[in-house]
């Protein structure tokens, strides 16, 4: 069987659910005969036409707030937003009325917000951010970012099944760079759940989106060296997998908190402060984080490099706390 | 496309639809004064009060048109719309006073409350966030081939937010079966008219957008009703959306803490000789020769069920705190 590519996962997850549910649609910004500024809806609209595919004119705001509308009135949307930077345009209709709806008045909002996002492109400023956590941080909505094509199918199978609103976080450099073989049947992945992809007894390096490639490389070279690591993918970033988070902690007690979002008030010390909490007795070393430094994404390649958390930083990091 | 002058095309007056009009517009007028004037000032209600005193023809005029299967999306000067839904007057009373068996039950106040079974989604806060959302329920309506429509209510002031511009945008565009229902009462909380936008009609904002426009004396709910009526008819044929705007004026301050001193005392008096329920009774008793008892009876009814509704309010459970992380998500 050929391999799937993490964005053909995307797109073949959607089509089935769309084939399996008639109030499954897709709205946004060229997604129709465009197919999508990545692609994801590729050849969706010759197949289930202009009802069902819908191009919006450019209107964040308005695209978001009419999918939480059709949600209301009994529609499965799944949005695209063409780059995750230009969700903020839609911030207020997400987290002030789409994540409060069930709270307010009980009614659910079955609908995902697909957003391409990340870094590693050379995108810039304004098409490269990790925007999750204003996301986690809104009571009422479910944050999803897979790491691999398996968890891009399963996953967004998922959300579009869930009945809460979904962030659904596509890594752009994960696109075309990671694919595997993939099952015939009709699998989902369950929101909420963490997977580890790497078992391990030394170090447990927590981390979630493209960094769960960069963990399984470190790990791989620090393995040479004899230091054994576990790499726990979140998979689901709000409900977050607690359960498996203290597991992990407990079980190697030296911990590295790694994400590509930038550090200050990043996941990163949402996640030592469940560690501290509840597995502090276990620990044997700091908790570590490493992350993107406090700035705008940079555009010029050296610079880019120079930002994003690399496998070089991982295993310096952990080679450090070893000797703990 | 252009919008015809105030008050064009009064409709036959009707007997049964002006005593429907006066009930639900004095039924919203004495609920929202007992909760301002009395139940606030007494300490029974949580949080503010946002009343719609003088605009309830709007509310009424339109949503009478309303089918089961349409959906409202009413603002804060909108009781009305929800009681001719069948929000019942104890229901709101319950969600003033931050009692659990509120539509909201307890989770939000004053006027930010709606009803799934009775096709009304809550206000939004960030006013103008409503047009697209009623673009989705239209889209859905749309989507499975219904002749329902939207009703969809907002101010002035929503009208300077980028929501309402993208909004109707895209109801234009996609062709959505919406009327929009523009409350202009010349104040946005306490900012006039006039340091809010260049153009003097609000209609001229929508006709930038290709949506067909009308604008009525929002005192006039016979105007309202009439002119209700041609947009209801314009969109349930699928010809797109179609915005009214109701000239009017707010009567009250923006909420109960806001004595409204900005409001020229002219204005007031001038607005205050045209209050839509006396109006409507005017012409109740010259054009149909009403007797001035019809009007006693229907405050009779309208003050008891008030009373009624009170007493039942007052006697309900406040939330369980134990309840407090109940219904945020369906499963976690």
């Amino acid at each position: 069987m050929a391999e799937t590519t993490y964005v053909e996962a995307i797109r073949k997850g959607i089509w089935e659910e769309m084939e399996r549910d008639e109030s499954v649609f897709v709205m946004g910004e060229d997604v129709g005969v465009y197919g999508g500024a990545f692609k994801v809806t590729k050849g969706m609209v010759e197949h289930f036409g202009e009802r069902r595919v819908v191009d919006t004119p450019l209107s964040e705001s308005a695209i978001v707030g009419a999918g939480t509308g059709a949600a209301i009135n009994g529609l499965r949307p799944i949005l695209e937003m063409q780059f995750a930077d230009f969700m903020a345009c839609g911030f207020d209709q997400i987290t002030n009325f789409a994540a409060k709806c069930r709270y307010r008045w009980g009614q659910a909002i079955p609908m995902v917000i697909r957003a391409p996002s990340g870094g590693n492109i050379h995108g810039g400023p304004f098409h490269s951010q990790n925007v999750e956590v204003p996301y986690v941080h809104t009571p009422g909505l479910k944050v999803v970012q897979p790491a691999t094509a398996y968890d891009a199918k399963g996953l967004i199978k998922a959300s579009i099944r869930d009945n809460d609103p979904v962030i659904f976080l596509e890594h752009k450099y994960l696109y075309r760079s990671v694919k595997e073989d993939l099952p015939d049947t009709d699998f989902t992945v369950p929101l909420g759940k963490a997977k580890v992809q790497r078992d391990g007894t030394d170090i447990s390096i927590i981390t979630y989106g493209w960094m769960v490639h960069i963990a399984l490389e470190a790990a791989e070279r620090l393995s040479a060296k004899g230091i054994s690591i576990e790499v726990l993918d979140l998979r689901t970033l709000m409900p977050l997998d607690r359960e498996s988070i203290l597991r992990t902690a407990k079980k190697t007690s030296k911990i590295i908190l790694l994400h590509e979002d930038t550090l200050t008030g990043g996941l990163g010390g949402e996640l030592a402060g469940i560690i501290g909490e509840h597995a502090f007795d276990y620990l044997d070393g700091p908790l570590v984080r490493i992350a993107a430094p406090d700035t705008p994404v940079p555009f010029s390649e050296p610079l880019e490099k120079a930002f994003l958390p690399s496998t070089d930083q991982v295993v310096d990091k952990a080679q450090w706390l070893h000797r703990f | 496309m252009s919008a015809p002058a105030v008050a064009e095309l009064r409709p036959a007056v009707d007997r049964e639809l002006c005593e429907s009009c006066l009930y639900y517009m004095l039924l919203m007028r004495e609920l929202e004064e007992r909760i301002e004037l009395k139940l606030y000032r007494q300490g029974k209600i949580q949080g503010g009060c946002y009343t719609g005193r003088g605009q309830e023809a709007i509310p009424v005029g339109s949503a009478l048109h309303s089918r089961p299967g349409d959906w409202l999306t009413p603002s804060h000067r909108d009781m009305a719309a929800l009681l001719i839904r069948g929000i019942e007057p104890r229901e709101i009373l319950a969600q003033y006073m931050g009692r659990a068996t509120g539509p909201t039950r307890g989770r939000d106040g004053n006027m930010h409350m709606g009803c799934a079974r009775r096709h009304c989604v809550p206000i939004i806060s960030s006013i103008g966030a409503s047009i697209p959302v009623a673009g989705g329920l239209a889209l859905a309506m749309q989507y499975r081939g219904e002749d329902n429509v939207v009703f969809n209510y907002t101010g002035d002031g929503a009208s300077s937010r980028g929501d309402w511009h993208e909004g109707l945008n895209m109801a234009a565009v996609m062709s959505l079966p919406i009327v929009y229902l523009c409350n202009n009462n010349l104040y946005a909380y306490s900012t006039p008219l006039d340091k809010q936008m260049k153009v003097h009609d609000i209609a001229d904002r929508a006709s930038a957008y290709g949506i067909p426009s009308e604008i009525v004396d929002g005192n006039d709910v016979l105007a309202i009703y009439g002119a209700s009526e041609r947009a209801v008819a314009h969109v349930r044929s699928g010809n797109g959306p179609y915005f009214i705007e109701c000239k009017t004026f707010r009567m009250s301050g923006h909420s109960a803490h806001d004595s409204a001193d900005y409001v020229p005392e002219e204005l007031r008096a001038e607005w205050s000789r045209r209050d839509p329920i006396l109006s409507l009774q005017k012409r109740m008793v010259e054009e149909l020769g009403a007797d001035e008892q019809v009007f006693v009876d229907i405050r009779k009814k309208v003050l008891k069920e008030i009373d009624e509704a009170v007493n039942w309010a007052l006697a309900q459970p406040y939330p369980d705190p134990e309840t407090l992380e109940d219904n945020v998500y369906e499963s976690i």
